[in-house]
């Protein structure tokens, strides 16, 4: 009898793990999900609202495929563990047993305690029901207010500007996304964000949700009142751990896991948005919800669960987004605010659609990473550079090699280039106005 | 605030309203088909209605576009696609196909409804063409006069379009851009002047096996009592497809053809655009779309030999080329390119592919038998059959006719002859791949979505794979719709070219060895 392996969540973390698992082993695999029984792309949510595509086209595999690799997947709610019984208590009274289990549950959107988060028309963006209780909340909305200036916050923003809904983001730093990229980098998006006629309020706070109940207003912690139909709560996420409460099963913000991605209970691991690092990687979080780590624990804990252990030990740092138009990609660290050994070059194209920001150590000249908004750069490239210790010399000298642009497309490496020369040269000359 | 849009679209069902600019202009466009449909109708109108028509047409497309795309930022424009009735299989998009597909039967097999006359003077539409057609090549219009002359325009003016909506991506521009100019100057200029200079019709665009008849007797006759002109003509057709075709496809992927040159490529690019996404991604699909478009090429194969051979039979000892020379020389010619493909390229096949590769070749050998020793080839039939089912109902009626149903790419797909030779040199023997960027695919889906040939290109992209693949056209919208940046269409070394091993990057770099030996030990060919 071949063992057991059940996985809560069918996201891109226990996707990955189970399509692992099975191509090297004859386990058997249980995938569950109270959200939809086959696995979608979750970072296309988006497109579906904005008529890009149907839902069909969000789900990567064909229904066959689970089939034909005999991966079970069920509908259903897991509401309880016993990781004494090795059972899983699942809505209506059903249990399903285990050998080895693999939490996977994600993230749902976090709520601050404000007064009248609960209110009809407040609701955040993390999952299907999210997207279908937005198609609701957007019937008749003439105003919708976002809270915080992150990349769920901004992929709402564009989303409702399908809709013609005007959109107010209130942003608790400086300037948009602040928290993450440098100031140049940030206001640089800002501007493109805000050319779509979207509202940012920076240094603005949510204060309290008013209506009676549906919402009606948002007051800001500046005091002002805003007239409106919806709000979209995008401070970020938090684990979805709630029902793992009495379980045995060791939380912090989110399941601790050691290095081996298990939890505190044999048998038990965890991966994805909601699984927290007992011993993060030095300038990692312990939490990273993102869907390229998530995909990376899928592949290490399966690995693990077949008998290879291997510990979680993601390579060098790797993102990317869309802000409307702008396409962003970062290889490496980039610091919001640079340290006293960092130092930043930052290039911007007269047309306001492109902009690249390196980091290096001072002294050392050690490239430390990058941010390119507009232009596509090679993973491989910068990831080799970034492993190779490479001087910012030797990046900028060969910042052509890593071009992922399409054919013909105008390159800037040279216009780049003589930027960063001349910014070394005169690090205080006042640039031109863009 | 302008409206409150009420989209219901998780149901899929509420349209995406058109401005007022936009419906004005499709008015415009229309009024402009209805005049075409009153000079069928035997309406008498003045001269200038020609110049009215196809100018209100024109209009109405510019018109739209600009409202659509111009003072607008530039980007992806996707939105609403699966709410408008138009783009998602809706009432119009229906309507339009079934017009459409009216016009091709009436086209191919009715033309005298559309008032062509070859024995005396045309009325109705192609007597509203004849001036044009006067002035261009000296001779009254046909209904295929009358054809290229929309087909043209509708490259033109939904080029223009396509030109606005991908305006910030250089390569969709140039190839727009390329795809306009053969369609206007090789494809409708070129054919009609060479008539004015009294020598045989002939489109270089067009390279066989797509124009099934350029060894048809009539034509071959045609060449070889043009004199100098004439050789040139079947010397650069058959260099096109022996020659020009390999080498291209070599070092640039069979794109240079299919969404650069080709005339079916151009109309499917431009006014077929909006229509790309309705290709149809299952694994099923795949499947037929491989026998069909193989199968088609061996028809034609056989047609031609067929073809040929008949002529051979009923001009005995004039040429230097006997039948049975040319029916040995084919035999020849096939069972090199079939050893060779098996011998050195065995690893690359499919199973199945082997097995049709093997059936097929025995089929046509035996084909060729036949007609060696019974001395008779029924090239005529076959030709008119080929013709009736696969030149006009398949290309034609299904191909462009079902553009809003099945998408803008279904002939290319599933039938087009010169696809599949250029799609076999572009797996086998190409620099030409799609690449992924490392660890980056978010797996969104939108290539696959808008990828007209109905590649499921995430299902690569999402393992860092490269896309190498028969039927990819090259058209680059899965790199400009990717919101991440992973896709890039290039050329290069063929050396490591398919990568079925690959590993996405980002992760521990022992553990993506591992996984590369693990995928390497489980990959099934």
């Amino acid at each position: 009898m071949q063992e057991h392996v059940v996985i809560i969540g069918n996201g891109i973390a226990g996707i990955t793990a189970a399509r692992h698992i099975r191509r090297i082993s004859e386990k058997k695999i249980t995938v569950i999900s109270s959200e939809n029984k086959y696995f979608f792309s979750r970072t296309a949510l988006m497109y579906f609202y904005m008529g890009h595509m149907k839902w069909e086209h969000l789900e990567p595999y064909e229904d066959w495929f689970w089939e034909k690799n005999r991966i079970d997947l069920k509908l259903a709610y897991v509401e309880k563990i016993d990781p004494e019984a090795k059972t899983l208590f699942l809505a209506g009274n059903e249990k399903l047993p285990y050998d080895q289990l693999i939490i996977a549950t994600g993230s749902i959107p976090r709520k601050l305690g404000w007064e009248g988060q609960d209110l009809q028309g407040v609701q955040g963006l993390v999952s299907k029901q999210d997207l279908e209780l937005l198609e609701k909340n957007t019937k008749n909305c003439r105003h919708a207010t976002i809270v915080g200036g992150g990349l769920i916050g901004v992929e709402l923003a564009e989303m409702l500007h399908t809709r013609n809904i005007p959109v107010t983001m209130l942003i608790r730093e400086d300037s948009f996304w602040r928290n993450v990229l440098p100031q140049k980098d940030s206001e640089f998006v800002a501007r493109h964000i805000s050319s779509h006629g979207i509202g940012l309020r920076n240094m603005t706070e949510l204060e309290s949700i008013s209506g009676k109940n549906k919402v009606t207003s948002v007051t800001t912690k500046k005091g002002d009142q805003i007239e409106t139909d919806l709000v979209g709560l995008t401070v970020g996420v938090q684990p979805n751990i709630a029902f793992l409460k009495g379980s045995g099963i060791e939380t912090d913000v989110g399941i601790l896991v050691d290095p081996y991605l298990k939890t505190n209970i044999e048998s038990i691991y965890s991966i994805g948005d909601c699984a927290q690092q007992r011993e993060p990687k030095p300038g990692r979080r312990p939490i990273e919800a993102v869907w390229y780590t998530a995909r990376m624990m899928g592949e290490t804990v399966a690995q693990t669960i077949c008998g290879n252990p291997f510990k979680y030990n993601p390579g060098n740092w790797f993102n990317s987004a869309k802000f409307f138009e702008i396409e962003y990609q970062t290889y490496g660290n980039v610091s919001a605010t640079p340290p006293e050994n960092e130092q930043q070059l930052h290039w911007e194209h007269r047309d306001g659609k492109k902009a690249v920001t390196l980091a290096f150590e001072k002294g050392s000249g050690r490239f430390l990473g990058i941010n390119s908004f507009g232009i596509r750069m090679k993973h491989e490239v910068f990831d080799r550079w970034l492993t190779e210790q490479r001087p910012i010399e030797h990046v900028l000298k060969h910042l052509e090699e890593a071009n992922f642009d399409p054919e013909f497309f105008k390159r800037h490496h040279k216009e780049i280039l003589h930027s960063f020369k001349d910014d070394l040269m005169n690090p205080s000359k006042p640039k031109p106005q863009i | 605030m302008a409206h409150i849009e009420h989209n219901m679209s998780l149901t899929g069902e509420a349209p995406k309203r058109l401005s007022l600019i936009q419906k004005v202009a499709t008015g415009l466009g229309w009024t402009g088909i209805f005049f075409l449909f009153l000079s069928i109708l035997n309406v008498p109108l003045p001269g200038y209605f020609l110049w009215l028509s196809l100018g209100l047409i024109a209009a109405g497309v510019v018109i739209f576009a600009n409202d659509q795309y111009r003072g607008k930022p530039a980007g992806i424009k996707n939105d609403g696609v699966w709410f408008k009735n138009m783009t998602s299989r809706g009432v119009f998009a229906w309507g339009t196909g079934i017009l459409l597909t009216l016009f091709y039967i009436v086209l191919y097999w009715y033309p005298q409804y559309l008032g062509y006359n070859p024995d005396g003077e045309n009325t109705g539409i192609v007597a509203l063409f004849d001036p044009l057609s006067n002035f261009i090549s000296g001779n009254d219009a046909s209904q295929w006069f009358v054809y290229g002359t929309l087909y043209t325009l509708a490259i033109l003016a939904f080029g223009y379009k396509f030109l606005l909506k991908y305006r910030h991506n250089k390569y969709e521009k140039i190839r727009t851009f390329s795809v306009m100019f053969f369609q206007l100057g090789f494809a409708f200029l070129i054919p009609e002047i060479l008539i004015r200079l009294n020598q045989p019709y002939y489109n270089p665009n067009v390279v066989w096996p797509l124009n099934y008849d350029l060894f048809a007797g009539y034509k071959l006759n045609e060449f070889f009592s043009a004199g100098t002109v004439g050789m040139i003509m079947l010397g650069f057709g058959l260099a096109s497809i022996f020659l020009i075709t390999p080498i291209l496809t070599y070092f640039y992927g069979k794109r240079w053809y299919c969404s650069w040159v080709c005339g079916c490529g151009g109309l499917a690019e431009t006014a077929g655009d909006p229509y790309r996404h309705l290709s149809d991604k299952s694994r099923k699909s795949w499947m037929l779309e491989r026998w069909l478009i193989h199968t088609i090429l061996v028809l034609v194969v056989i047609m031609t030999t067929a073809v040929v051979y008949s002529f051979l039979n009923e001009n005995p000892g004039k040429y230097w080329l006997t039948k049975d020379a040319f029916l040995i020389g084919v035999a020849g010619f096939l069972t090199l390119l079939f050893a060779g493909i098996m011998i050195f390229k065995r690893k690359e096949l499919a199973k199945d592919a082997k097995y049709g590769a093997v059936g097929y070749f025995v089929i046509i050998l035996a084909i060729i038998a036949l007609y060696y020793s019974t001395g008779y080839s029924y090239g005529h039939l076959l030709r008119e059959w080929y013709g009736f089912f696969i030149g006009a109902a398949f290309s034609g009626v299904i191909g462009v006719g079902f553009y809003p149903i099945f998408g803008n790419r279904v002939w290319c797909r599933f039938g087009c002859p010169m696809a599949a030779v250029l799609g076999m040199q572009q797996r086998l023997f190409s620099r030409f791949r799609i690449t992924t960027n490392g660890g980056q695919c978010i797996s969104c889906g939108n290539c696959s979505t808008y990828c007209e040939m109905g590649i499921d290109v995430r299902s690569y992209a999402q393992k860092g794979e490269n896309i190498v693949r028969s039927s990819c056209v090259g058209c680059g919208i899965c790199s400009a719709v990717c919101p991440r940046g992973v896709l890039k269409l290039e050329n290069g070394p063929r050396e490591g070219r398919i990568n079925g091993d690959a590993v996405l990057l980002g992760n521990d770099v022992d553990l993506l060895d591992l996984i590369q030996q693990q995928k390497k030990a489980t990959r099934k060919l």
